[in-house]
This record gives C-alpha cells, sequence and structure tokens, in this order.
C-alpha cells in the first residue's frame, strides 16, 4: 500500500478533515461552483478580490478526500497573493499533474502533496476542480454570477 | 464444453464448474498492476465470453454483408443471420419477433418510446410517472419530453427499505396519467421491483407501463407478457453480450401505432417527391444500416447464459451478494444502502470518513473493480442524504474470494484513512 500512501498522504489527509478557509466569505466579490459529473461532488469558491489581489478566499461543498484537500491547500497557497502570482500558479500546478514531474528542485510548496494524483488519471479532476472555480469566481468577480466550471 | 454439461441445475456451481466458466471470459485471466483483476463491476458492463466473441468474428470472416440490401448470397445470408438473432431476442423474453427492435442499447430503446409513443400523445397537464430509484437513462427521457409538451414528470417514492409499493404508483395514478416508466432491478440498490404487480395495476387504468430491464436481464428469466408491460428495454452489454446493441420489446399493437423516429434507409416503403410511407415494426425503427455483428453477439450472448442456466446462476450470485452483504456488515463504519427483501445483482454502501471516490480508488489499486460515484441515480442518492457510494456487483464469473478480496480492500481503506 506504500504508492497509496503516496497519494494519500499526511498532509492531504490533514487537510481533508481539517480544512482551512472553509466556509463562506462575508462580502465575496465572486464565486463559481464546480462540479465533477463523474461522483456529483460540488465544490464552491468565493472570493475577496481588491487592487489586483486575492485578499480572502474560502470554499464549501462535499468532496473526496483528494478534492478537499486540494481546495484546502488552494486556499492557502493563493490567499493574499497578487492575481498574476494566482495565474501563474494555477498554470503550474496544472501543468505539473498533467505532464511528466518537474526539473529537479522545481517545487509547488505545499501543493507537491497532490502530486501523487499523477498516477491515477481519472482522480486529476478532482485536484484541479477547486482550481478552476477559483479561475472562473476571480473571472467573474465583477458580476458575481454563480458559474459552472464542468 | 457441450451445451450439456453446462446446464446443470445443481444448487450451486461447484468449484471445478466456476473455474470453467471463468476460463471462459478471455478477459478476467489479466492482472491490474501487482495484483489479480477482482471484477466487480458488472452491472456497469460485463465481461464477455469467448462465445460471443466468435460469433461475432465468425459473422464478419464468413457472412459479412449489408442486411435487406442486396440480392447477393452475403446479403442474404447476413439478413437470416440478423433475423435470426432477433426471433432469438424475442424468444428469450417471451416475445414475438416482430414486437423486437435493436436499438444501440436501453437508453436509446427508452428514448425511442419517449420520441414515439410519449410525445406524441403527451399535453399540457398530462403526466408521465417514474420512481425515486430510476437510473437517469429511465428519468432524463421522460423529463425532456414532459418539458417540451409542458407535462408533468411525477415521482413514486421509495419506501424507507429502498423499495416501491405498487400502492404507491397507484395513488399517482390518475386519468392525465399517460404512461407508467419502472426499473425491474434498481442498478444501486439492487431492488427487485415488483412489476407484475405494478404492471396489473397500471393495465386495469389501460396505462402503459415500461420497464427498464437493463439489470434484470443479466439475472433472471424474463417473460414480457408474465410481466405484463407494453415496453420491455435492455442492453447486451450487461448480459455479457457486445456494447452498441440492445432491444426494445414494444406490444405489437402499440408499435403498430408508433410513427417512425429516425429517418433513413432501411425503414422505408416507398419514397417519393411528394412523400414516403414507412415499412412495418420493428424496422420502421431501425433506420439506417443496422448493427448485425452485435446483434448476433447479442444472440450468441443469450445462447451462453441459458447453457449455464438460470437456475445455477440466480443461485451462485445469491451466495456471492449475501456473502458480500454479511462481511461488509462486519466492518466498523460500513452502511449498506437500502434493505430491500428481495435484491439481486449488486450492494452500495458507503465508509464513514472515505468518500467513495477514495474508497474506489483504494480498492482499485488492490486490483479491484467497483463502481464509485452516483452510479446514475443522482435523484436516488439525494434522497438518501448521499453524493455518492461505492457499488460491488456480481456476475455469473464472480467468486466467494474475490467477495472476501472486497471485504479485505475495504478494510484496508478504513485502515489507511484512520492513520
Amino acid at each position: 500500500m506504500s504508492d497509496l500512501q503516496a497519494l494519500y498522504q499526511e498532509l492531504l489527509l490533514d487537510h481533508y478533515r481539517k480544512p482551512r478557509n472553509f466556509g463562506a466569505l462575508a462580502l465575496p466579490t465572486g464565486r463559481a461552483e464546480g462540479h465533477n459529473p463523474l461522483c456529483g461532488d460540488r465544490v464552491v469558491v468565493e472570493v475577496s478580490v481588491a487592487d489586483e489581489r486575492l485578499v480572502d478566499v474560502a470554499f464549501r461543498g462535499s468532496g473526496c478526500a483528494i478534492s478537499t484537500a486540494a481546495a484546502s491547500l488552494m486556499s492557502e497557497a493563493t490567499k493574499g497573493r497578487p492575481l498574476a502570482e494566482v495565474r501563474e500558479l494555477a498554470e503550474r500546478f496544472r501543468g505539473a499533474l498533467t505532464s511528466e514531474p518537474a526539473g529537479a528542485g522545481e517545487t509547488l510548496g505545499k501543493l507537491d502533496a497532490l502530486l501523487g494524483v499523477r498516477a491515477y488519471p481519472m482522480r486529476v479532476k478532482c485536484a484541479t476542480l477547486a482550481w478552476h472555480a477559483l479561475e472562473s469566481a476571480i473571472a467573474k468577480g465583477e458580476r458575481g454570477g454563480l458559474v459552472s466550471t464542468e | 464444453m457441450s451445451s450439456a454439461t453446462r446446464s446443470r441445475t445443481a444448487a450451486t456451481l461447484g468449484d471445478r464448474r466456476m473455474a470453467d466458466l471463468r476460463a471462459d471470459f478471455p478477459l478476467l485471466g489479466r492482472a491490474t498492476g501487482p495484483a489479480a483483476l477482482v471484477y466487480l463491476d458488472s452491472a456497469a458492463t460485463a465481461q464477455k465470453p469467448r462465445a460471443v466473441l466468435a460469433a461475432m468474428d465468425q459473422f464478419y470472416e464468413a457472412r459479412n454483408g449489408a442486411i435487406s440490401r442486396g440480392v447477393h448470397r452475403l446479403s442474404a445470408e447476413a439478413t437470416a443471420a440478423y433475423e435470426a438473432a432477433r426471433a432469438r431476442v424475442a424468444r428469450f423474453v417471451g416475445a414475438d419477433a416482430d414486437e423486437i427492435v435493436f436499438t444501440r442499447g436501453t437508453t436509446e430503446a427508452i428514448n425511442l418510446v419517449a420520441a414515439s409513443f410519449a410525445r406524441p400523445r403527451l399535453g399540457d397537464g398530462d403526466e408521465i410517472v417514474v420512481t425515486e430509484l430510476e437510473h437517469h437513462s429511465n428519468f432524463v427521457p421522460w423529463q425532456l419530453v414532459c418539458e417540451e409538451r409542458g407535462a408533468k414528470l411525477v415521482m413514486a417514492p421509495i419506501s424507507e427499505s429502498g423499495e416501491i409499493d405498487p400502492e404507491a404508483i397507484e395513488r399517482l395514478l390518475n386519468s392525465r396519467t399517460r404512461l407508467v416508466a419502472v426499473a425491474h432491478i434498481s442498478n444501486t440498490l439492487g431492488t427487485v421491483l415488483p412489476v407484475a404487480e405494478i404492471a396489473a395495476r397500471c393495465r386495469a387504468r389501460g396505462i402503459p407501463l415500461l420497464v427498464d430491464g437493463a439489470q434484470s436481464v443479466p439475472h433472471r428469466p424474463v417473460d414480457v407478457r408474465g410481466l405484463g408491460c407494453d415496453f420491455f428495454a435492455f442492453s447486451a452489454h450487461k448480459l455479457y453480450g457486445p456494447t452498441g446493441i440492445g432491444a426494445l420489446y414494444g406490444r405489437r399493437e402499440l408499435l403498430a401505432a408508433m410513427p417512425p423516429w429516425q429517418s433513413g434507409g432501411g425503414m422505408i416503403r416507398t419514397v417519393a417527391v411528394e412523400g414516403t410511407t414507412f415499412d412495418d415494426p420493428p424496422r420502421r425503427f431501425e433506420a439506417g444500416t443496422p448493427a448485425a455483428a452485435e446483434a448476433i453477439g447479442l444472440a450468441a450472448a443469450i445462447d451462453y447464459v441459458e447453457s449455464v442456466g438460470w437456475r445455477a446462476i440466480a443461485d451462485h450470485e445469491a451466495e456471492l451478494l449475501a456473502a458480500a452483504i454479511d462481511g461488509l456488515r462486519l466492518i466498523p463504519g460500513v452502511r449498506i444502502l437500502g434493505t430491500p427483501r428481495e435484491r439481486s445483482g449488486v450492494v452500495s454502501f458507503v465508509l464513514d470518513g472515505v468518500h467513495a471516490h477514495d474508497l474506489g480508488t483504494v480498492l482499485d489499486h488492490q486490483g479491484i473493480a467497483v463502481r464509485a460515484g452516483h452510479h446514475c441515480t443522482q435523484p436516488l442518492h439525494r434522497r438518501l442524504g448521499l453524493v455518492a457510494s461505492v457499488r460491488a456487483s456480481f456476475a455469473l464469473y464472480n467468486t466467494l474470494e474475490e467477495v472476501e478480496r472486497l471485504h479485505s480492500g475495504v478494510r484496508a481503506a478504513r485502515d489507511l484513512f484512520a492513520r
């Protein structure tokens, strides 16, 4: 079961059991919903954007360990950062999940905990669901619309 | 293996017999990663015996020609084989050959009835009744045609045990009810619905009944006249046959009154600029060159299943299902969905603290293939307060050893998430 422990590592299980930034924002500037039609999971991501910076982010919904931990780790990794950095991180994260391992020394910090998903192609969408919703929430921020990101 | 040795009626398939049957299914020998495959997803699609693959190969190698479209020998032989397959399917469900329409599967059969039977009969305020446990394929087509016609889709409730009370359906019937559509066996709970009783209540009011037989035909003999239904739909691929083929039984009088739902070659009588006249059922509903090899594969699958014998299959699968449920009940944190008195083929469950998707991945890692998700029954899962569950489904080739591997796999998942 050692490969599985690489997938479901301590950090991931910790974020699954105690998701960070879980809930709703008092005054979101944008919100989007992501669906995984395969399993029926859904995640709602709310953002508060000011001066091209992601001031605050929260998520809620029901999901598997991977999608919940991915959303939680995403919220930690992006909260307070400039939007340009958030978008770049989203790009790098998706790239890391769908391509060969990055070069030596390159790291996504705590997000590396999710890279075990690479070995389980059916589960990659679980790890990227919240990121798609985050980008939609930011993009639709001005209107605060509810967007499905299937 | 001769058919004489296959058609045993012993209480269970003994170990030796079981090994013989498994050897009929080439795919079951493969490994997945380090572990031998434990295939517990036959309710999604069953594996195929060599007899089915050989029948299809033989058709392509020796008799392939366009059906009903030529005067040459191959076309004649192919047409004869295709129509023989239709007759075989008819005999399988107790119907006549002209009441069997080949479709791509259960989904297309239900869509055919929705488009050609329900749509012209539905008006503003009319109603179609389905149950809360339907597969999306016996739900969404009715929802769409109701929306289009201003009709209402009425849901018959499930009981706490996950059963459907015929009286609960009867209470929903009224002068506006145009059709009732129910599963024969629930693909999620395994509940066997009292279809004959439902049919009797519908018939007393002159309301047609469609039965979704996708989950029943692999597990029990079906007699559409005995059930008393008006339509019966099923797929080949869950019955050890090929994908891309299934059948719709429709009562002769009803099919005769239905207009075509797709048009093109093969379903016409005469075509002129002024207008077109159509062939009689069932060809009226089979536009285009049909899936002949697949129809022949379906007939071979029926031959295979009947040669094993219904009694042997039913007894063996009941033993597997009972063992699966007994063992799952012993695992702390496991909750089994539904407690129907009569259950067939499948058991769905959830494990506290482990999402169905994660449980599915952990089982897959051990070579165990199960379904994880909503199994195309989102309304039912919502009714049960769930988003997803894990489903193990059983076929004639599964073994008690595989059931034990399922149990140890679920325990391993629990341990992994409890660390």
